[in-house]
């Protein structure tokens, strides 16, 4: 992914922790899984800006930039995952972000290759583990910048 | 792809480049090699914001009223700094700060939120230096968030030129040790959920604290809000701006900033003599000192004094 012109990654540093912007998109109110991850994260050494309910692509966009975000989690159970999760990443890509994109919630198997293909980094589902859910973002991180 | 060069990074930033502002901040949040020149650059410019702390226990309604103090306050470029404790045990935090924001900020508040990162002294660095940025990156007026009134919040309200320290209806009961220290921190109080029963009553508590406890020639005003629905916001605004002039014209603003800074350098002597004084044990001299320590034959406090004259050259052991 490209970067805007003009910034580049700070040097990697695994001493610091990863920053995870946490969200929602749209008109979805199943928040639950997202409180879960967001302690899994934490406890996992990441710091967590929570977001919460009812985000745009442009309210992640921003908070992304403001807060310097390495990974955006969205959780998603309103069969939306479709159209928003694509979005989403598009929005990455335009605003020259090169951060990741993971997802988690309700994704029917036949629809998790199409958001792969999209440009989602990962795609979890109900009874992920903390482990899976930690490894996820980890891998995800890694894989969007190898240095870190 | 070449690395920007940090006037290019603070000449984006201040045309209003969130990513641009976002990475000085991380610069100065991680306290590496590059925090020192880019709170070196900010220095240059900085001093022209306001600077606003909003300090209270968990759930006082911090964050709710500082997204809609950024809002009414009418400036064109408003920022928030939005600081949690990090956890002790992993170093993770949940920032939530924001949820109580955004929906009432406009699209050209600056939000940051950070954590504590637990390193001893480490908070009291870096968000001067944070502050330092926004401020050089034309924000104004930046308002940082901090819970609790203890120490380290003690600390960071000296970060800023007007403090305001929320309560809620209840609140005497639960900080009846810390009525001094909030009296000595607080320039303007907000008793926050006035829709809930009682907020008279804070009220009336503070006062009674005032009249005994408040010197000099400002009295901290009592404002009270009920942040959820912007009550009182208005006035609370009022009181800022207010104090602003006070700070102004009675000097109490260039004083301020003085001991800010004096406390600053100090804070950054005392980092550095610690890291330099963990070093020292370790090297030769350090070592064959810790070793007479383990016989017993020194003492740790004549060991500190010794490894002391070697890193503080004018101040010799006593004999
Ligand atoms: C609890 C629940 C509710 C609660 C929500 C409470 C809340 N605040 O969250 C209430 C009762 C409000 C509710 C309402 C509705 N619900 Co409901 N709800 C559920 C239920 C039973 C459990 C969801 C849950 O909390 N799971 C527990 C958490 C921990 O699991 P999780 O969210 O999956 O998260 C895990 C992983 O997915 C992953 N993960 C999740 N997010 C993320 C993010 C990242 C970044 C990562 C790395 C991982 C990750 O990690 C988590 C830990 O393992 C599910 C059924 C189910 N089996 O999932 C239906 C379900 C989600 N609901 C459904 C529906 C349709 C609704 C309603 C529209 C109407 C209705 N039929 O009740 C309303 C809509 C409400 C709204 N405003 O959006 C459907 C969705 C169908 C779909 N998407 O195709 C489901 C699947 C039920 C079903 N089988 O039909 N619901
Ligand atoms: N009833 C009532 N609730 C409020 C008021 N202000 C904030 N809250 C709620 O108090 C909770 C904590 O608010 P928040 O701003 O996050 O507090 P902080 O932890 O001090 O930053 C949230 O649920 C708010 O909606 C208020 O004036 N009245
Ligand atoms: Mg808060």
């Amino acid at each position: 992914m490209s970067e805007t012109p003009g910034i580049s990654p700070l040097s990697a540093d695994d001493q610091e922790p990863l920053r995870v912007v946490l969200a929602k998109l749209g008109f979805d109110g199943h928040d639950r899984g997202l409180k879960v991850v967001a302690r899994t994260l934490r406890d996992a050494g990441m710091e967590v800006i929570y977001l919460g309910l009812r985000q745009t692509t442009d309210s992640i966009v921003a908070a992304c930039e403001q807060e310097d975000a390495d990974v955006i989690g969205l959780s998603m159970h309103n069969a939306g995952h479709l159209t928003l999760a694509p979005r989403m990443v598009q929005a990455v890509e335009e605003a020259g972000l090169g951060v990741p994109v993971v997802i988690g919630g309700i994704v029917p198997a036949e629809d998790v290759t199409v958001l792969i293909e999209a440009g989602v980094a990962a795609v979890l589902g109900p009874g992920a583990s903390t482990e899976e859910v930690v490894a996820a973002v980890r891998a995800a991180v890694a894989r969007q910048s190898p240095v870190r | 792809m070449s690395a920007p060069s940090l006037d290019e990074l603070f000449e984006s930033a201040r045309t209003g480049n969130r990513r641009a502002l976002g990475r000085l901040l991380t610069m100065v949040e991680r306290q590496d090699d590059n925090a020192v020149m880019v709170s070196e650059r900010a220095h240059r410019d900085a001093g022209q914001a306001r600077v606003i702390g909003v300090t209270g226990a968990p759930g006082s309604g911090k964050s709710t009223i500082t997204g809609r103090l950024a809002a009414v306050s009418g400036a064109a470029r408003p920022a928030i700094l939005a600081i949690d404790p990090s956890s002790p045990l992993t170093g993770g935090a949940i920032l939530g700060d924001r949820i109580r924001m955004d929906n009432n900020v406009s699209s050209s508040t600056f939000i940051r939120s950070m954590a504590t990162r637990g390193h001893a002294g480490g908070l009291a660095v870096a968000v001067p230096d944070a502050v330092r940025v926004l401020d050089a990156a034309g924000c104004d007026p930046i308002i940082v968030e901090t819970v609790g009134v203890g120490q380290v919040e003690v600390t960071v309200a000296a970060a800023a030129d007007t403090t305001v320290v929320v309560v809620t209806p209840g609140w005497g009961d639960a900080v009846q040790a810390n009525k001094a220290g909030l009296l000595e921190v607080a320039d303007i109080f907000v008793v926050n959920k006035a829709d809930r029963p009682d907020a008279r009553g804070a009220r009336r508590d503070l006062e009674l604290m005032l009249d005994l406890g408040h010197r000099g020639d400002w009295r901290a005003p009592i404002v009270l809000t009920t942040a959820t629905e912007g009550e009182g916001i208005d006035d609370l605004w009022s009181e800022i701006e207010r104090h602003t002039s006070y700070l102004h014209h009675s000097g109490e603003l260039i004083r301020r900033r003085c001991r800010r800074r004096r406390s600053e350098v100090a804070d950054r002597i005392e980092l550095g003599l610690r890291d330099r004084a963990l070093r020292i044990i370790d090297d030769q001299s350090g070592e064959s000192a810790m070793v007479r320590v383990e016989r017993h034959e020194l003492s740790p406090a004549a060991a500190a004094e010794q490894l002391l004259a070697t890193l503080i050259p004018d101040n010799p052991p006593k004999e």
